[in-house]
């Protein structure tokens, strides 16, 4: 399978303004170096694929770029603007980021519906009838339109992840970011988000996402991101990636995960 | 029994205080409660501290000593409830609601608000922590993670421990006799004194009036624990 862009999609690093800029970017956990002046230019509509082993950082670095986590130094950019340190300016730039975690976290109080719809009412003041109509619209695109009454506990993992995606694009985000959004799945429910996610980066999202799965990063991702030690060591297109690594880490670490 | 019958006016208008008291004491602990857990577990370092100085200040302190202190020493500090009369006509007699009940009623707030939050603290703490930076992330600012996403759940979570707080806010109404509110147990004790001979009776009978509404706490509780439990 592969993925056909539109004729705007995905020039690679730095070409044009970038959607998303990381410059120099500095993070510290007391003396733990976890981010070691971070570069990253993230193109509208390109899917940049995150991967390298536990503890690098990749976690860390999809959390700033939404602010969940501060940084010591460098700047972050969404759309040419720096993100706004606190209070509303920052909640605003938030809603324009995407986020899907590991582990879900839906609104356990609230029905899936509600759950899509609490931000667009909430935070971008839509109606609840326009928010509702467009959240079933979202629902039946990752197919889980019939589950919109019930609560998320009532829902396997795959259903859950694809409801977070709907909540997270339910604020027509500029930009989506995922963090191993299917390492806490059974195998059999991997491929129904992966599914939803390839069709995504088809309509042209940008996308970030940490994942180990290689085949989604073949399908879909225009450039790979191989990070260790909370620094970027290898960016390249997948197949250069996979197929031909430059740096001994990079071919340490595909080793290690290919052989299994 | 005859003397309790024959006191029954006088026994509802002590409740109506004690009721009255619990219900403006109750709605205003859970308010004041549910603001200190949100500074509590809120961005803002010098409300995070002030809130935790707070809940162990008063806490620890004596409700009698708390109560004391807005009747005898906050008007010192220019904190007066001067300004609070109001008589509320019954069929039993007139409740009347002065400074020295207003006093009482903010002691008592006071005071509960502390225990709520605790146990509002104790829900937040039982709301996983993905889901408030879920909130974040659509780009609700904290005031809307809490009131959205936190304490709905939060609430549900601290029914129980709210309910024995409140419960011990019935309860401890009765300070509030020793300031010279006509509640329940100033007068039980007048009664007691005038009839000496009844003084079983007069226990049994305020007792038992203290456990049916009690009782009518813990009911409706059940019931909101029942109704909001998540399937
Ligand atoms: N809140 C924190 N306080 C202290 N150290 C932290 C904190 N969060 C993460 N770390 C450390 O920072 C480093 C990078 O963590 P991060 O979660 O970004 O890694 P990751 O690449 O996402 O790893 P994984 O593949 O295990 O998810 C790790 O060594 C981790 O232990
Ligand atoms: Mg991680």
């Amino acid at each position: 399978m592969t993925v056909h862009r539109g004729a705007e999609a995905a020039p690679t690093n730095g070409a044009g303004q970038a959607l998303v800029r990381l410059a120099g970017v500095q993070k510290h956990y007391g003396n733990l170096h976890v981010l070691k002046d971070i570069d990253l230019d993230v193109a509208r509509g390109e899917v940049v694929v995150v991967i390298g082993p536990s503890g690098a950082g990749k976690s860390t670095l999809c959390r700033a770029i939404n602010r969940l986590e501060t940084i010591d130094e460098g700047e972050i950019l969404l759309d040419g603007e720096p993100l706004p340190a606190e209070g509303k300016g920052l909640a605003r730039l938030r809603a324009d980021v995407g986020m899907v975690f590991q582990s879900f976290n839906l609104f356990a109080h609230k029905t899936v519906l509600e759950n899509v719809t609490l931000g667009p009412i909430k935070v971008r003041k839509k109606s609840k009838a326009e928010a509702e109509t467009r959240a079933k619209e979202l629902l039946e695109r990752v197919g889980v339109a019939h589950q919109a009454a019930k609560y998320p506990a009532q829902l396997s993992g795959g259903q859950q992840q694809r409801v977070a995606i709907a909540r997270a694009l339910a604020m027509d985000p500029k930009v989506m970011l995922f963090d191993e959004p299917t390492s806490a799945l059974d195998p059999e429910m991997i491929k129904e988000v992966l599914d939803v996610m390839v069709d995504l980066a088809e309509r042209g999202m940008t996308m970030i996402v940490v994942t180990h799965e290689m085949g989604f990063a073949r399908t879909a991702a225009n450039r790979v991101v191989f990070m260790a030690d909370g620094a970027i060591v290898e960016s390249a297109d997948p197949e250069t990636f996979f197929t031909n690594p430059e740096s001994d880490r990079a071919k340490d670490f595909l080793g290690k995960i290919l052989k299994h | 029994m005859d003397v309790v019958w024959e006191h029954r006016e006088a026994i509802a208008l002590a409740f109506a205080y004690t009721v009255l008291l619990f219900v403006f004491a109750g709605v205003g602990s859970l308010i004041g409660g549910t603001l200190l857990t949100a500074m509590r577990v809120g961005p803002i370092k010098v409300l995070r501290w002030a809130a935790a100085i707070y809940v162990t200040l008063v806490r620890n302190t004596p409700l009698l000593i708390v109560i004391f202190f807005f009747r005898l020493a906050a008007p010192k500090m220019d904190l007066r409830f001067d300004f609070v009369d109001v008589v509320l006509p019954t069929t039993v007699g007139d409740v009347r609601i002065n400074n020295i009940f207003a006093a009482c009623t903010v002691g008592l707030t006071v005071y509960t608000a502390a225990f709520v939050c605790e146990a509002l603290r104790s829900g937040v703490n039982a709301v996983p922590l993905g889901q408030a930076e879920a909130a974040r992330a659509i780009g609700m600012p904290f005031a809307g993670v809490m009131r959205y996403v936190v304490l709905p759940q939060a609430f549900r979570a601290s029914i129980p421990p709210l309910a024995n707080v409140q419960i011990a806010l019935l309860k401890n109404t009765t300070v509030a006799g020793a300031l010279g509110v006509s509640e329940a147990f100033i007068r039980m004790r007048g009664l007691l004194n005038d009839n000496p001979t009844a003084r079983i009776s007069l226990f049994i009978a305020f007792a038992a009036i203290f456990v049916v509404l009690v009782e009518v706490l813990s009911f409706v509780a059940n019931r909101l624990e029942r109704r909001v439990r998540v399937a």
